[in-house]
């Protein structure tokens, strides 16, 4: 009973209609949030002390780490959506791994800049190519791609299944970002949050972290539910014109 | 160049990227709102948004 029910509301949400509604009620709410956990996020960050051996710089680690979690996380995300587009045809699905790319390619963009702006005074230098580096860069390639394809093809549907099948082979790269300071020597450091073991970065470091994490994951999801509405009005738009062109051409 | 025109640099980066996305995403949902009504104040309507009387 609990189980059909369950299926049943998400199979509502598979009506853009439903989408549309739902996502007018929860965005002034998301974006509310968002705002308030930057807001707190921000004055830990700028208000906690220096490490004993990176001293102020370590403020970079606040959006350098964020956005880097969120640049694989998008990922996920749109690999779910490509399964929702190969396997179960959820109109949404496509719908939602459009609409997350961009935002993707946006995070990983700052992670690259920042971890760069932070690998010059502690590193010496910009840039190396190392695993954890360069598997990130081929993951920023990745979303420019998958951004490419989608508005090289015309029928949203097609669009929507090659891109489904690029995105889930290209989601191996995931699992070698994640490990690849593991498996091979990198000059990027090991992870210091989400390890077996548990954190070994200090509380200090730790709370304004977690906080911009979390705001900034909200700060996706809310961007990623205003982007997934904005497509759906754009095929609106798409197929009113062509019903509009079909009925000029009957009455011609 | 001192560590702190790097985090600020870094934050300045951060703040650049996120809020022109935020602004595209808004923009963006602004203009299709706006075609929408437009091609609803042309009498184009979505099948299942047309007043019953209006079915042919």
């Amino acid at each position: 009973m609990t189980d059909s029910l369950a299926i049943s509301k998400f199979s509502d949400l598979a009506n853009p209609t439903r989408f549309l509604a739902l996502a007018a009620r929860i965005l002034p709410w998301m974006a509310a949030a968002t705002a308030i956990l930057f807001a707190i996020g921000l004055y830990l960050s700028f208000t906690t002390e220096g490490d004993y051996q990176q001293g102020l710089t370590v403020r970079i680690m606040y959006v350098h780490v964020p956005s880097a979690w969120l640049s694989m996380m998008c990922y996920t995300v749109m690999a779910v959506s490509a399964i929702g587009t190969l396997v179960w045809r959820h109109p949404l699905a496509d719908v939602s791994h459009k609409a997350a790319a961009p935002l993707g390619a946006a995070f990983t963009l700052i992670a690259l800049a920042t971890g760069s702006l932070w690998g010059r005074p502690m590193w010496g230098t910009w840039w190396v190519w190392d695993a954890r580096l360069t598997s990130v860069f081929v993951l920023f390639l990745m979303y420019l791609g998958l951004i490419a394809l989608n508005r090289a093809m015309d029928d949203p549907s097609r669009a929507a299944r090659v891109s489904a099948v690029l995105i889930l082979v290209g989601f191996v790269n995931i699992p070698i970002i994640k490990f690849s300071v593991d498996w091979w020597n990198t000059l990027h450091q090991p992870a210091s949050v989400i390890r077996m073991g548990g954190p070994t970065i200090d509380q200090e470091f730790l709370w304004p972290l977690l906080v911009m994490a979390i705001a900034f994951t909200l700060l996706f999801f809310t961007l990623h539910v205003m982007a997934m509405r904005n497509e759906i009005w754009r095929r609106r738009v798409a197929a009113q014109r062509r019903m509009a062109a079909r009925m000029a051409g009957r009455e011609a | 160049m001192t560590h702190t025109f790097y985090i600020a640099m870094s934050y300045a980066v951060a703040a650049v990227v996120i809020l022109c996305l935020i602004a595209w995403t808004w923009l963006d949902g602004r203009a299709r709102r706006q075609e929408l009504a437009e091609l609803e104040a042309s009498g184009i309507r979505r099948r299942s948004a047309q007043p019953t009387g209006d079915a042919r």
